[in-house]
């Protein structure tokens, strides 16, 4: 329909032009405060649980006491005959619609509903629907379940063993708790350097086990669904709390049979999500059950408690990694061994060709001649795992993995953990760079970026201090150990080129689409879901980028499937790097369009002008220009138009990406441990990030906050264990502690740009950086804490007990209860 | 959303109307003081009282007073108003140590101290404090009141000297003079509950230790006291030597358990460490040097 040339979209675009507007309103790039706040902040924010429908019904969920659990019987007369309940389902009444059992995001069913066994504490068993959320819930005490207990399945290491009890008996001919070996890189290759490294008299092997425990996302707003199903239309609307609109439209109507023009679902704000919310949990399909059985809307949302009880989680590797090294520090080989806890379910959320998601860059940021993994999924009696949390499909636990190594290969052999890294780094001249397993690495200056991170850090004045520190500690003063930690990550987000990567036969492109009213106002519609990441504002500035345009004159659409293009959502740090590259797309392809309408109104060629200042000028005549409000209402009017736009400069495109984007950055954590409490306080936190261009480096900023206090968490308190009868023991908020501004320093943060040569703005993702990349710089600060007490690797999350313990030679294992 | 059973509820205008209703709504029936401790456990519906006395109208029950030899704190009296005394800090700043590590603002704000004791969480900081300091507590019913001592008041986990019927109404804390106090609590998280924690309190003859508190919490330590320890101290010069010998008796007598704060043998460490810093900051404050 249009003439317009594709060549002139692609390509790059200079970003030091675009960084320059006042910090209030850039036109285009630039700090500006977050157009959502003012909503959120005046507490105007609209949640799934905001919402009220006329006759709106709700409902509540009962759950399995036990971890796992034969049931021999379900009795739900007296909650049927309580005056306000409306409706009881069971597991038997989805399995006459066919819905007991659902399938999940990786090839795996999971039940809606348990018909045949409980296989989780906290699995769904029925459904109350009421007139109020209190009737509901009274109303489950009155469901009468008898169980029959069983052995549950909870230690990952054993639940391969010959005898152990098979949780997935629901599948046909299963006889053990397997799900999947997946390797990656080249084990011949890998296996002959650590032969030589074995033989040889200046090389190592260093081997070390390293547990990514269990944690969960556990977002402030919990998981619930509002489902309307009208009997008349026939149309499903669902509220949700999503992170993916479209893909979970589309697997509504593959699994329920409902027609997809027929399903809207709608993600109004959503309250975080880090991963979370990326899957289909059994109340979002009770509700609109339930709502199709009494002909009402249904609203469910989860409590705290079910929340993290029973949505996914995330980490649980089990790894081994060795290293081949030559004693001078110039690793040569990585070999890694992983068992992973897939939960009763296998409902990890990644792409369908990766079943241990990314976890193949477990190379890191370092120049290797070979490297192999294998990995192991196992079932255990846990809620399903393997959910993205802020962790970029794994690479948190390949990042962790890997820079736990170095930092213990630095340990075995007595170097300076920075001068190993300096020695080990990949160079800014060796990209584009494929790594031992196959990743095509975009671009970086690493050794410059982790300069930039030890100048900023001040580490020799630090590894001073440390010293004198320790000769006190020694002559028997109480003095707190100073623990420094580096790590270095390199991330790999934006999937995903659609040729390997889907999400159950679903391309990751994403969609955008831009309407310019006749005044000049723009409509970006996205198929990404913001979650508190700040899209309404990045997404605008993109858009004014590129037509010369205020970010306060683009409202930007997301999370209703009738309203935007279709996509896979925000997850895994892709919405910059695939929403984002299609948005600057979709706006130059409105620009090219603007140009053709531009030539009309001055009479000359479209190949006479040129894009200058923000508007569209006949080269050589500065003064002959036309701005895109200018063109655009020109674009409506009676203006006879050339051929090519047929009467407004709208436009959509979806964006296929070519590669992904890897933004890496230099951390440095700098704590403080008192061994004979085995606390740990983290005195600063240096952050050096490259996430490429910055659209917003106010909300980059923030970004990387958020992460760096999730990675806080994550290494020194978070953690759900579990006790061998299967009990969760991080309930609650009580129980699975979330930092507060009391444990985190302030943030000491810097940057290097290194654009993203093939994205169209050259920027990368950012979302999940610190998340990644914070962890293992704090567990290697403490670890670098305890060198007088010979402690090499103590497994997060590193609370005072765990410190005290592995300062004892004790180490606690912190994926079980302790005893 | 975690939501409550049915329940009742009720505003007591007066300690003796509080004291009326818990009659008259039966054993079922429970006091709300600040309720951060009860309404989280309706919520779970650990607990389902049949009716809630609300006592958040006693205002005359929010005080701290000097009478005698005696600071005297009304039951009502919030969390953020002992860490914020200036009384409490001048004659025992064990206090504001310990209420500066309990939960957080909202939940100072709103808490009470008298709501602290009766709930009577075995990891509860206050309770250590109180018996440290060995602070008497008032208890009034429809028969009239009586004075218990701290370290009779509590019977066992959520268990205390409080009858149905009953109200803690003050708790009464003697001066000492030459005296001085400490807290100090190590937990996974600030507004976690303890780990460990551990008060003392030091009264000085010369460089003798004339009297002795020591306060243990989540321990399991009967009724919050080091009492092996304080006897192996009375009597003794106030030496870091001393105070090591102390935590180590501590450390041997109390009883914690295992649990994700931690082990059983790391729970006793922390028990031996922190009572010789509080008995060396207690110790330091009786002398005036901190």
């Amino acid at each position: 329909m249009t003439s317009i040339d594709d060549s002139r979209i692609a390509g790059v675009q200079d970003p030091s032009v675009q960084i320059h507007a006042a910090p209030e309103t850039p036109q285009g790039y630039g700090s500006m405060k977050r157009k959502e706040d003012a909503r959120f902040v005046r507490g105007r924010g609209h949640y799934v649980d905001d919402i009220v429908l006329p006759g709106m019904l709700h409902g509540a969920v009962l759950r399995s006491p036990l971890a796992h659990a034969r049931i021999v019987s379900i009795d739900t007369s007296a909650a049927e005959a309580h005056p306000k309940v409306h409706a009881v389902i069971t597991g038997e009444t989805l399995a006459g619609l066919g819905l007991a059992w659902m399938p999940t995001l990786s090839y795996d069913t999971q039940a809606v509903l348990a018909t045949d066994k409980v296989r989780f504490q906290g699995q769904e068993v029925a459904f109350v629907v009421a007139d109020d959320k209190y009737s509901a819930r009274d109303a489950l005490a009155l469901i009468d379940v008898e169980y029959e207990p069983l052995t549950p399945v909870i230690d990952a290491k054993t639940a391969l063993d010959r005898g152990s009890p098979v949780v997935r008996d629901d599948k046909e001919g299963k006889t053990d708790n397997h799900i999947f070996d997946w390797e990656s890189g080249d084990s011949a290759a890998t296996d002959k350097v650590f032969a030589e490294a074995e033989a040889a008299e200046d090389q190592v092997v260093v081997t070390a086990d390293v547990l990514y425990p269990r944690v969960h996302p556990a977002p402030l707003e919990t998981c619930g669904a509002l489902a309307d199903m009208d009997p008349v239309t026939g149309k499903l609307t669902l509220w949700t709390t999503t992170q993916a609109p479209h893909a979970h439209r589309t697997l509504y109507a593959m699994v329920a049979g409902l027609p997809e023009h027929k399903i809207r679902v709608v993600s109004p704000d959503i309250g975080g999500g880090f991963g979370n919310k990326v899957g289909i949990y059994p109340g979002y399909v009770c509700a609109i059950v339930a709502s199709i059985v009494t002909g009402k809307p249904v609203k469910w949302m989860e409590d705290r408690s079910e929340n993290l009880m029973s949505t996914s989680f995330a980490r649980d590797y089990h790894m081994r990694g060795e290293v081949a090294v030559t004693k001078d520090g110039r690793i040569r080989a990585v070999r890694v061994d992983v068992l992973a806890d897939h939960g009763a379910f296998n409902a990890t959320a990644q792409p369908t060709k990766f079943p241990a998601g990314f976890f193949g860059v477990f190379t890191g940021s370092y120049d290797l001649e070979a490297a192999h993994c294998a990995v192991t999924g196992v079932y255990t009696n846990k809620a399903s795992g393997g959910v993205a949390y802020a962790c970029s499909f794994r690479i948190t636990e390949a990042v962790y993995l890997i820079e736990r190594l170095v930092d213990i290969v630095a340990h075995d052999l007595e170097m300076d953990p920075a001068e190993l890294r300096m020695k080990n780094l990949l160079h800014a001249d060796q990209f584009p760079y494929q790594s031992a397993t196959g990743w095509v690495y975009d671009s970086g200056d690493y050794p410059h970026t982790l300069q930039v991170a030890l100048d900023k850090a001040g580490y020799q004045e630090l590894r001073a201090e440390q010293a004198e520190r320790r000769r006190r500690h020694e002559a028997g003063e109480r003095v707190d150990l100073l623990g420094i930690g580096l790590s270095f990550f390199t991330e790999a987000v934006g999937a995903g080129p659609r040729r390997e990567m889907d999400i159950l036969g679903l391309g990751m492109a994403d969609g955008a689409d831009l309407r310019v009213h006749p005044t000049g106002k723009a409509v970006l519609g996205i198929s990404a879901q913001t979650q508190g990441q700040g899209h309404e504002t990045t997404f605008a500035q993109i858009v004014a980028a590129e037509l010369g345009m205020s970010p306060d004159d683009i409202e930007v659409v997301h999370g209703d499937t009738d309203l935007t293009p279709f996509g896979l959502g925000t997850y895994g740090s892709r919405s910059t790097p695939v929403s984002g590259a299609a948005t600057a797309m979709v706006a130059r392809k409105v620009r090219e369009r603007a140009r053709i309408v531009a030539a009309a109104m001055l009479e000359v060629s479209a190949d006479d002008l040129e894009w200058n200042d923000g508007r569209w000028q006949v080269a050589g005549d500065p003064e002959a220009s036309k701005t895109i409000a200018e063109i655009a209402l020109a674009a409506h009017s009676s203006l006879e138009l050339p051929e090519g736009v047929e009467g407004h400069l709208d436009a959509s495109c979806v964006y296929n990406p070519p590669n992904l984007t890897y933004p890496c950055g230099a951390y440095v954590a700098v704590v403080d441990v008192d061994p004979r409490t085995g606390t740990v306080n983290v005195r600063r936190f240096i952050a050096v990030d490259d996430c490429g261009v910055r659209i917003n480096p106010m909300i980059v900023e923030g970004q990387v906050h958020g992460g760096l206090a999730d990675g806080v968490g994550m290494a020194l308190m978070q953690g759900i264990a579990f006790d061998l009868d299967g009990n969760c023991l991080g309930g609650s908020m009580m129980d699975y502690l979330l930092p507060t501004s009391l444990e985190c320093p302030s943030w000491e943060l810097g940057e290097t740009v290194t654009p993203s040569p093939h994205h169209p703005i050259g920027a990368k993702g950012i979302g999940e950086s610190a998340t990644v990349g914070s962890p293992p710089a704090i567990v290697n600060a403490v670890v670098d804490a305890l060198g007088p007490y010979g402690v090499r690797h103590a497994d997060m999350p590193l609370t005072p007990a765990a410190v005290w313990s592995a300062a004892q030679g004790r180490p606690l294992r912190t994926d079980l209860a302790i005893t | 959303m975690q939501v409550p059973a049915q329940f009742a509820y009720e505003k007591a205008t007066s300690v003796d109307d509080a004291i009326e209703l818990l009659a008259r709504h039966g054993p079922e029936s429970l006091i709300v003081a600040g309720g951060h401790s009860l309404i989280p456990m309706m919520k779970l519906r650990l607990a389902e009282p049949s009716t809630l006395i609300d006592i958040n109208g006693l205002t005359d029950l929010d005080y701290i007073r000097v009478e005698g030899d005696q600071v005297r704190l009304g039951a009502m009296t919030r969390h953020a108003t002992v860490l914020e005394s200036a009384v409490v800090r001048e004659h025992f700043p064990i206090l504001p140590d310990a209420e500066r590590t309990i939960a957080d603002p909202l939940v100072r704000n709103r808490g009470t101290v008298g709501g602290s004791l009766c709930q009577a969480d075995p990891s509860e900081d206050l309770s250590a404090a109180f018996s440290a300091l060995r602070a008497d507590v008032v208890i009034r019913g429809a028969e009239g009141q009586r004075v218990v001592p701290v370290r009779e008041f509590h019977h066992g986990p959520y268990e205390t000297a409080v009858a149905h019927g009953e109200l803690l109404i003050e708790v009464r804390v003697p001066i000492r003079t030459r005296t001085g106090s400490a807290y100090q609590k190590v937990e996974r998280r600030a507004g976690d509950w303890a780990v460990a924690s551990a008060g003392s309190v030091v009264s000085l003859d010369g460089d003798t230790v004339a009297e002795a508190g020591i306060g243990l919490t989540a321990v399991g330590a009967s009724h919050f006291v080091a009492a092996e320890a304080e006897d192996a101290l009375r009597g003794r010069p106030a030496t870091d030597e001393a105070f090591t010998e102390a935590g180590r008796i501590a450390a041997e007598h109390c009883a914690p358990s295992a649990d994700q704060r931690g082990p059983v043998d790391y729970k006793r460490a922390l028990v031996a460490e922190l009572v010789a810093r509080t008995l060396q900051r207690a110790t330091a404050r009786a002398r005036g040097e901190a």
